[in-house]
């Protein structure tokens, strides 16, 4: 039943654009694509209780760093990208080693990660000679636009593949860890980390990991943003606001199911679109808005988003083993 | 070898620690009665900012009576943020709390802009500049250093004297016992809601009269309050006093020898730094 | 005045008390008896509102008090000294104290109950400035009974009063009762150490994983051979 829906479903994504969609909604597709890998990578972490609110960093150091190398030293993003990848792994282990081996969860944790992404938001607007500051970005454009070599594609069916095909990558990284070992220990870990500790579970191992490898997808997410659209700003790809923004669309699509993120991010862009096409920019922030009473609105009735609402309603005979995190309240 | 400069700078530095330590206060209050962190908190000072401006600008009522109605708007928005977004969530898990916030954050931010634009405001007031043995103080800042002072201690001798005070105290030191006593801990945690709100009002009181007014305010100074509240002990009120002066030295010093926006990035790389060393903060105990 | 009628108990779907029924006289000193485990506290919790039962009577003088909100029970009279004491730790003895007639009708009184609870534990006049943390074992146990008094109660709950003191203190601790009763309070005590606790009630319940198994004057108890055997080891 279920492989029949992926074929079905890959059959009508692959044949989209030869169908002729018109450019405005391939370009809502495709950022619709791209976000919802990052917010794939972001619930990779976040579904186990490591809810990061500097994801927001990594999308910046992502970017930036291949759009700097690009423009500066005319690196070519097929070297930028793995040495931006790089540095964000760096940048993951360097924050989260110290987290987990001192145990730094939960709100402390949340608080840490929240610096992380100032700090990068504000390090953007220092080095603004080189950033260019509030003002953005643009990578230098190779040619007439399109070029292997720039990694740049003018043509929006180009971008609309490759954004597919890491979009599936996302969901093809998060069944992978949902169907692993480590899935396991780190639910143990999410609910009781000393106990997990106790049955030869290497918690501080564990969780370095789920964090690099959420951080470097994100990371990626930041650069695929910055290759397609060719602007970047501070605000856009890194600092609070944007680690918010991708917690919020994760939670309302459904943080414990693969296809949840992708749903959060159908939501919150399509809700974009709708209001930029029906009031144009005259309520500037009416999006933001609705995103942010609808957070408050979603977690106190319905934290397991949309998506994992209508799994549990239509499949209440499979049961589906939920972790402890984020869904009812504690007992005693 | 003196530099007046760099001792003008340190003391400016101290000023404006004054109002990071009254907003650290409010937090750690909430945090250690409640144990709920508001990442909306620096939208709620920008509430209060905008409840003044208007007051005060638009409708023309005195300074001293917009402040206190500031305090009281805030103070009662502190209120219905416990009464309809944390109450309903207060037993699950710790970042449902912090996923609600955030959500109020992005609301508050962006109703605020579609309400009154992204454009800065001011209320205008020139206050003057002292000199004082030739370093040139604000007058703004000190009043907004001794008002912050006088705050703290006022809030200091609310907790440590009255019945509702020791009952707060008690509270964040052992919340079951508190319903044998005959305690309804939902009316403590709104009157400390109210209290937090009331603090962040008074802030707004204090940053009015020196800063600019916009939607995104919060972010200049939000996150730093999470910081020093984190360095100094999250709940623990004396730890996040101290570190708002640790921090705000760095910042002023940092800003002094390079620009001001290196300043903050010394100061976050010190937090985080500092997390390594000691991640329950200065004088935060280990749970 | 305190009456239970088959009081059933349940954590979850986890039932620890079956079909509870006992009265407390007021005058009384009453003792729940019985091993680890057996629901003794759950009792007291049950009475104090902080578990909920299902089914059965539970009145405090007449009044009913499975439809009283929890933080409202001590109002009818009814003060719990915890089990572990859960003092205050950073807060010093008077403040304790002071949260101890924390209900309207007691703060009035507040300084004419202070004045009583000092005379009557003169240590704690000593160490009023103290932090409550920094006392103590017996001392602490001295505090915690005598926050519960501060409210003025009609009747006192206790919760394993000599849990984690020494013999000695121990022998303090129920010094204290006994001249609490001579004061004229009622109290309902829960309690492992049964040899001591038998000697300061009238009477008492045994309770063994969730049920009544036996109940009758302490002097019954204690010559009762089963008990003897079961848990005095003699």
């Amino acid at each position: 039943m279920n492989k029949l829906f992926y074929l079905i479903g890959a059959i009508v994504l692959l044949a989209l654009p030869s169908i002729g969609v018109p450019q405005y909604y391939m370009h809502v597709l495709i950022t619709i694509l791209i976000w919802s890998f990052t917010y794939t990578s972001w619930s990779i972490m976040g579904r186990f209780g490591l809810v990061s609110l500097g994801h927001g960093a990594f999308m910046g150091v992502g970017a930036y760093t291949v759009a700097m190398l690009w423009n500066y030293l005319s690196l070519t993003p097929w070297i930028g990208i793995p040495l931006a990848l790089l540095f964000s792994m760096a940048m993951a282990i360097l924050i989260g080693y110290p987290c987990f081996r001192f145990r730094i969860v939960g709100h402390y944790f949340a608080l840490v990660t929240l610096a992380l992404s100032e700090v990068i938001r504000m390090l953007i607007m220092a080095l603004r000679d080189y950033t260019g500051g509030s003002l953005g970005l643009t990578p230098e454009r190779f040619g007439e636009g399109t070029s292997l070599y720039a990694l740049q594609f003018a043509d929006k069916e180009t971008f609309y593949f490759i954004a597919l095909v890491f979009w599936a990558f996302g969901i093809w990284v998060w069944k992978k860890i949902d169907t692993s070992m480590d899935r396991y220990a780190l639910d143990a870990i999410s609910e009781d980390e000393d106990a997990a500790a106790s049955v030869g579970i290497n918690v501080t191992r564990q969780k370095l990991r789920i964090t690099v490898i959420s951080g470097v997808m994100t990371a990626f997410g930041g650069i695929l943003y910055g290759q397609y659209l060719m602007y970047i700003n501070p605000h856009t790809v890194a600092g609070v606001g944007v680690s918010l923004q991708i917690v919020f669309a994760v939670v309302a699509g459904g943080m414990y199911v693969a296809f949840g993120p992708t749903v959060g991010a159908i939501i919150t862009i399509s809700l974009a679109e709708f209001l930029r096409v029906l009031i144009g920019t005259a309520m500037v922030g009416l999006d933001t808005t609705i995103y942010g009473l609808m957070l408050i609105l979603f977690i106190i009735f319905l934290p397991q988003g949309i998506l994992g609402a209508i799994i549990e309603k239509g499949s209440r005979k499979k049961a589906v083993r939920k972790p402890a995190t984020a869904v009812g309240a504690a007992p005693g | 070898m003196f530099d007046i400069y760099l001792l003008e700078t340190i003391v400016n530095g101290i000023l404006l620690g004054g109002v990071l330590a009254l907003l650290a206060l409010g937090l750690n209050l909430i945090f250690g009665v409640i144990d709920v962190v508001w990442i909306c908190y620096a939208e709620l000072v920008m509430l209060g900012m905008y409840a003044i401006f208007f007051l005060y600008v638009k409708f023309g009522i005195p300074l001293i009576l917009a402040c206190l109605a500031g305090i009281a708007v805030v103070a009662v928005f502190g209120y219905l943020v416990h009464l309809l977004v944390i109450s309903p969530i207060l037993g699950t898990a710790p970042i449902n709390q912090l996923l609600a916030t955030g959500g109020l954050l992005f609301f508050l931010q962006s109703f605020t802009t579609l309400l009154f634009g992204v454009e800065f405001r001011n209320i205008g007031l020139r206050l003057p500049v002292l000199e004082v043995f030739g370093m040139y103080i604000s007058f703004a800042r000190l009043l907004a250093f001794c008002t912050a002072l006088i705050g703290m201690i006022v809030l200091y001798l609310f907790l440590a004297r009255t019945y509702i005070g020791t009952a707060i105290r008690a509270i964040s030191q052992d919340r079951e016992v508190m319903v044998l006593m005959g305690v309804n801990s939902r009316k403590i945690y709104l009157i400390t809601s109210a209290i937090g709100g009331g603090l962040a009002g008074l802030a707004a009181c204090l940053l009015v009269l020196q800063y600019d007014i916009h939607p995104a305010i919060g972010l200049s100074f939000g996150p730093i309050t999470f910081m020093i509240c984190v360095l100094g002990g999250l709940g623990n009120m004396l730890g996040g006093f101290i570190a708002a002066f640790i921090f705000s030295q760095i910042i002023a010093i940092g800003g002094f020898y390079t620009e001001l926006e290196w300043g903050y990035v010394i100061a976050f790389a010190v937090f985080i730094v500092m997390m390594f060393i000691r991640p329950q903060g200065i004088l935060g105990s280990r749970s | 005045m305190l009456e239970l009628q088959a009081v059933n108990a349940y954590y979850g779907s986890f039932q620890a008390l079956f079909d509870i029924s006992l009265t407390v006289e007021q005058g009384e000193a009453v003792a729940v008896i019985g091993p680890n485990g057996a629901g003794k506290t759950t009792l007291l919790r049950v009475i104090s509102g902080l578990v909920r039962t299902a089914d059965g009577t539970l009145t405090m003088e007449g009044k009913n008090l499975r439809t009283v909100p929890p933080h409202a029970i001590i109002k009818l009279g009814v003060a719990h000294v915890p089990e572990n004491r859960r003092l205050f730790p950073r807060m010093t003895v008077e403040d304790n104290l002071k949260i101890g007639a924390f209900t309207p009708s007691a703060r009035k009184q507040f300084k004419e109950r202070l004045k009583f609870v000092y005379e009557l534990f003169p240590i704690l006049a000593e160490r009023c400035a103290q932090f409550a943390g920094t006392l103590s074992g017996g001392e602490q146990q001295m505090c915690a009974i005598a926050r519960a008094l501060m409210s003025n109660p009609k009747m006192l709950l206790m919760d394993e009063p000599s849990a984690g003191l020494a013999p000695v203190i121990v022998q303090q601790v129920f010094e204290l009762v006994h001249q609490i009763r001579e004061k004229g309070f009622t109290v309902l005590i829960v309690e492992q150490n049964i040899q001591q606790v038998l000697k300061v009630v009238d009477r008492a319940y045994l309770l063994e994983v969730g049920s009544i198994k036996a109940s009758g004057s302490a002097s019954e108890l204690l010559g009762s051979e089963e008990i003897r055997k079961a848990y005095i080891g003699v």
